[in-house]
């Protein structure tokens, strides 16, 4: 009777270890460091990466891409195309069918009342939403019952995977934030640092610019799922913190984006708790040029905004000299080594939509030299070039991070080379990329004449990337300093050709106007100047298991199949 | 009637000195020379000080000269020359005998650079916050009345956070001071004064207690009672008497504002990125520590160095300068 006992009991054990194996919460704590610290988890009100990726543990979007940039159903029954009829044949309208059966993190069902709501909150005329380019086009969103979203688009729309793909457009809950729209979404505080989301994880606490506590959501619609109990989300440091806490130390599982100079990661990486890896998205390093005045002496409402063009920065020659000043190969090997590739464009990948322009890959000094004499820009007995008593002097700011300092040092000394002379500037990331708006030190506010960082964009088509410099949805004063078009670039041609990208469905053909508008900010104008095509490093803990590094989307965006690895 | 000269009385003779008289400054020097320690800091003080100074003049190497092309790449692994002493295969050159930085850039001529601005602005600071101490604690302690305010203020700032206070009041007035002074000596200006007036508070409560205790001697009394103004009083008397505490506060007040100084510029809140101090280049060379543990070495050296012989300098000042100790 006993070994019978025992025997059954060893069956029925080893009939429960493999379900065992796939249980909500078995694997405890994973630890993420992001060595720039999320300021808000709403990422309808920043643009910055670390508030997009951190939020995306917890809200989630319709769909979004994976880790070969196509896009997978996730709230979605499935991802509607003309095929399947989600997509109607005129290219106006999509149809969402949302999973049936979802759940927020606090119990109540997930309906399209919610998507609708989304849409309101983000195209608030007052809320300076900081993803309105993904709503760009979007004429209404009619919910005909509880699982069905249908988005109206005021032209054919022969991409409509903008609103609610991706993880910089995910859903809100209505009932969370129905009184934060407009001007004063940036107010609710509990709201904006405690999303209710759908995601395999919820906020426990959210101290900004700290550290992000996160549980396992009880309600999450894969009941296995995910496999860590809790999240300790921590922001803040530098990259080698990040670096070493990963590879040397395995104090944390993942860090992200470690933009370290080659030699300084493959040390680390001798310490053998985790190891690097990279892919290549569409992620760009350039020098943005403030197109407007970014002087002390202006006031706070004319400073940096349209109302006053830049003096010297708005002549095409000291731009174009600026570029040609720059030897990018040598910037590569110095900052990136593998990890990255000279580029003058803005958008380097995938190949249908790069421009693959080489017209930068040259440095020539003498040639930037000769275009500013010509121009009139005539070196003063300082070595500095001027005209009309203005001076080619510019402020260049970056975030703090010791690859970037490298650049500045080097890009100074070729400018000084042709007589323009620079001051360095440096802010931490938290604040750089923080968009504060009461600080003068973010990228938003641009009280700088030219900036140096790397954006990038979700997905395979960059029509919203290429959409972010129209005209008048630069960040300015109105706007609670929030907007896309950085550089407030401003040119009705491109303004067209933006509207022509959306309605055009020919995948050659929009290939052809993006590469146009690729070559209207960097070839033609310089207003965005190129630098380092780079990869994404990130490190991960080689006891981390369930991750595949995804360039297209948010970095986090399969945390709820990642375990702890077992035997470890 | 002949008058005679009156007699003397003998214990009213002078007696004619067995030497010649000595100067209380050779006194003081005589009594600084037994301490050792303060001997060797004020030699390496000086040491270092010479060598920030003069050093540029003779080195005569940019500091932040970059290498040409791609000429840096082959350049920023050198090694210090010692290097070769021990690893005949190390990179070494004569032109660059503490090696260069990352991007080719001469370390001892950005050490020099670097020396010059830190310890510029460390001294600056420190007699800003010694000044500011001095004044209010003196005022604080021999003015009764003013003492209620101005102790309260002393402890609205200690209350204050400090780091976060300089970074706004550097928002406010970056921009303003860069105009006025230049960039770098914008920031110099306001690194400094807010150093100084961040950092007066200790010096301030030290200073009052000390004139309060002193206040109640006799030769106070004697001074005020033959009619001693309170500005001579407060010069003659008080002053000399609370040196001592004056000369710790200051000593350790370099240290303290050379070490902000770093902080600021790590915050980005300093001086810019590609102008060196000693804090500066530290930060800079933190990454590659493993790989070159010298650009870390000599920076950190040198501020442990200048922070340290200054205090063994300041200690021995302060026995030297009481004459209470000094004698004994």
């Amino acid at each position: 009777m006993k070994l019978k006992t025992l025997l059954l009991g060893a069956v029925a054990c080893a009939a429960l270890a493999p379900a065992a194996f796939a249980e909500r919460g078995k694997d405890g704590n994973v630890s993420i460091i992001y060595w720039q610290a999320p300021s808000i988890l709403n990422p309808f009100l920043s643009g910055g990466t670390k508030d997009v990726e951190s939020s995306s543990l917890v809200l989630e979007p319709l769909a979004r891409y994976d880790d070969k940039g196509e896009i997978v159903p996730f709230l979605a029954e499935e991802v509607p195309t003309l095929a399947n009829g989600g997509v109607s044949e005129d290219l106006t309208t999509i149809t969402w069918k949302i999973k049936p059966g979802l759940l927020w993190s606090d119990g109540s069902p997930f309906t399209s009342a919610d998507v609708k709501f989304t849409a309101e909150y983000c195209m608030h005329p007052e809320g300076g939403c900081a993803q309105l380019s993904f709503f760009d086009g979007v004429q209404s969103v009619e919910t005909p019952d509880d699982l069905t979203v249908k988005v109206t688009f005021n032209q054919p729309k022969p991409n409509p995977y903008g609103p609610f793909v991706g993880g910089q457009s995910p859903i809100l809950q209505k009932a969370q934030f129905e009184n934060c729209t407009g001007a004063k979404a940036p107010e609710c505080t509990q709201q904006n640092f405690n999303p209710v989301g759908t995601g395999p994880f919820k906020v426990v606490e959210f101290k900004p610019n700290d550290v992000i506590t996160l549980e396992a959501n009880p309600n999450y619609r894969d009941p296995n799922k995910p496999a860590f109990a809790t999240v300790t989300f921590k922001g803040g440091g530098d990259a080698t913190g990040a670096a070493r806490a990963v590879f040397e130390t395995g104090e944390f599982d993942y860090a992200w984006n470690l933009q370290l100079a080659p030699d300084v990661i493959a040390k680390m990486e001798a310490g053998g708790k985790g190891k690097a890896i990279t892919g290549f998205g569409p992620l760009v390093e350039r020098i943005e040029v403030n197109m407007t005045d970014p002087s002390p002496s202006l006031d706070a409402d004319t400073r940096s905004t349209r109302k006053a063009p830049h003096p010297f920065l708005s002549d095409i020659n000291v731009r174009a000299a600026l570029s040609m000043a720059i030897d990018r190969e040598l910037l590569v090997e110095v900052g990136y080594g593998k990890a990255g590739k000279p580029t003058c464009d803005l958008v380097p990948v995938p190949d249908n939509y790069a421009a693959k322009n080489d017209f930068c890959m040259v440095q020539d000094i003498e040639g930037a030299n000769k275009l500013l004499e010509d121009a009139g820009w005539v070196k003063g007995a300082d070595g500095v070039r001027a005209k009309d008593g203005v001076r080619l002097s510019l402020v260049y700011a970056t975030s703090t991070n010791a690859v970037r300092q490298d650049f500045q040092a080097l890009i100074k000394d070729w400018w000084a080379e042709i007589g323009v002379e620079t001051e360095l500037r440096n802010a931490s990331a938290s604040v750089f990329f923080g968009g504060d708006p009461g600080s003068p030190d973010t990228f938003q506010k641009f009280y700088a004449d030219v900036e140096m960082y790397a954006n990038t964009f979700n997905g395979t088509d960059p029509q919203q990337y290429l959409a972010a410099y129209r005209c008048g949805a630069e960040p300015k004063p109105e706007s609670q300093w929030q907007g896309e078009n950085i550089n407030r670039f401003c040119d009705p041609a491109y303004d067209a050709l933006i509207d022509e990208l959306a309605r055009t469905g020919d995948i050659a053909k929009r290939g052809e106007i993006a590469i146009k508008m690729n070559n209207m900010l960097t070839k033609d104008s310089h207003t965005i100047i190129g630098l380092v095509h780079r990869g994404r490093v990130s490190g991960q803990s080689n006891t981390l298991g369930g991750h595949v590094l995804n360039v297209w989307d948010s970095e986090l965006w399969d945390a709820a199949d990642w375990f702890r690895k077992q035997g470890s | 009637m002949t008058e005679s000269a009156p007699k003397r009385i003998g214990a009213l003779t002078d007696t004619i000195p067995s030497q010649p008289p000595r100067s209380q400054w050779l006194d003081v020097w005589d009594q600084f020379k037994q301490h050792k320690g303060a001997l060797i800091g004020g030699i390496t003080f000086l040491t270092i000080i010479l060598a920030v100074v003069v050093g540029p003049e003779i080195w005569w190497v940019d500091a932040q000269y970059l290498p040409k092309g791609r000429e840096f790449i082959n350049l920023r692994d050198t090694r210090p020359i010692y290097h070769a002493l021990w690893d005949e295969s190390a990179k070494v050159s004569w032109l660059y005998p503490l090696g260069t930085d990352n991007l080719g850039r001469d370390t001892l001529a950005r050490m020099m650079q670097g020396g010059r601005v830190s310890i510029a602005v460390g001294l600056t600071a420190m007699l800003l916050s010694i000044l500011l101490g001095t004044l209010i604690g003196v005022t604080a302690g021999y003015f009764r009345r003013l003492d209620g305010p101005l102790m309260r203020l002393t402890d609205l700032f200690l209350a204050l956070p400090l780091l976060p206070m300089i970074l706004v009041a550097s928002l406010l007035f970056r921009e303003a001071l860069s105009k006025t002074f230049g960039v770098e000596g914008g920031v110099f200006v306001l690194v400094v004064g807010l150093i100084g007036i961040t950092s007066w508070m200790h010096t301030a409560r030290i200073v009052r207690g000390d004139v309060l205790a002193l206040k109640e001697r006799e030769f106070i009394l004697a001074a005020q009672s033959i009619g001693t103004k309170p500005s001579k009083l407060v010069m003659r008397h008080l002053l000399p008497n609370v040196m001592s505490p004056i000369m710790v506060s200051a000593t350790l007040g370099i240290a303290v504002a050379i070490i902000t100084e770093s902080a600021l510029s790590f915050l980005g809140f300093g001086f810019p990125p590609d102008f060196p101090t000693w804090g500066r280049l530290l930060n800079d060379s933190v990454d590659r520590m493993d790989l070159y543990p010298e650009r870390v070495l000599w920076p950190g050296l040198a501020i442990s160095l200048t922070v340290l012989s200054v205090n063994y300098l300041g200690d021995g000042l302060r026995d030297a300068l009481d004459p209470r100790i000094r004698g004994r």
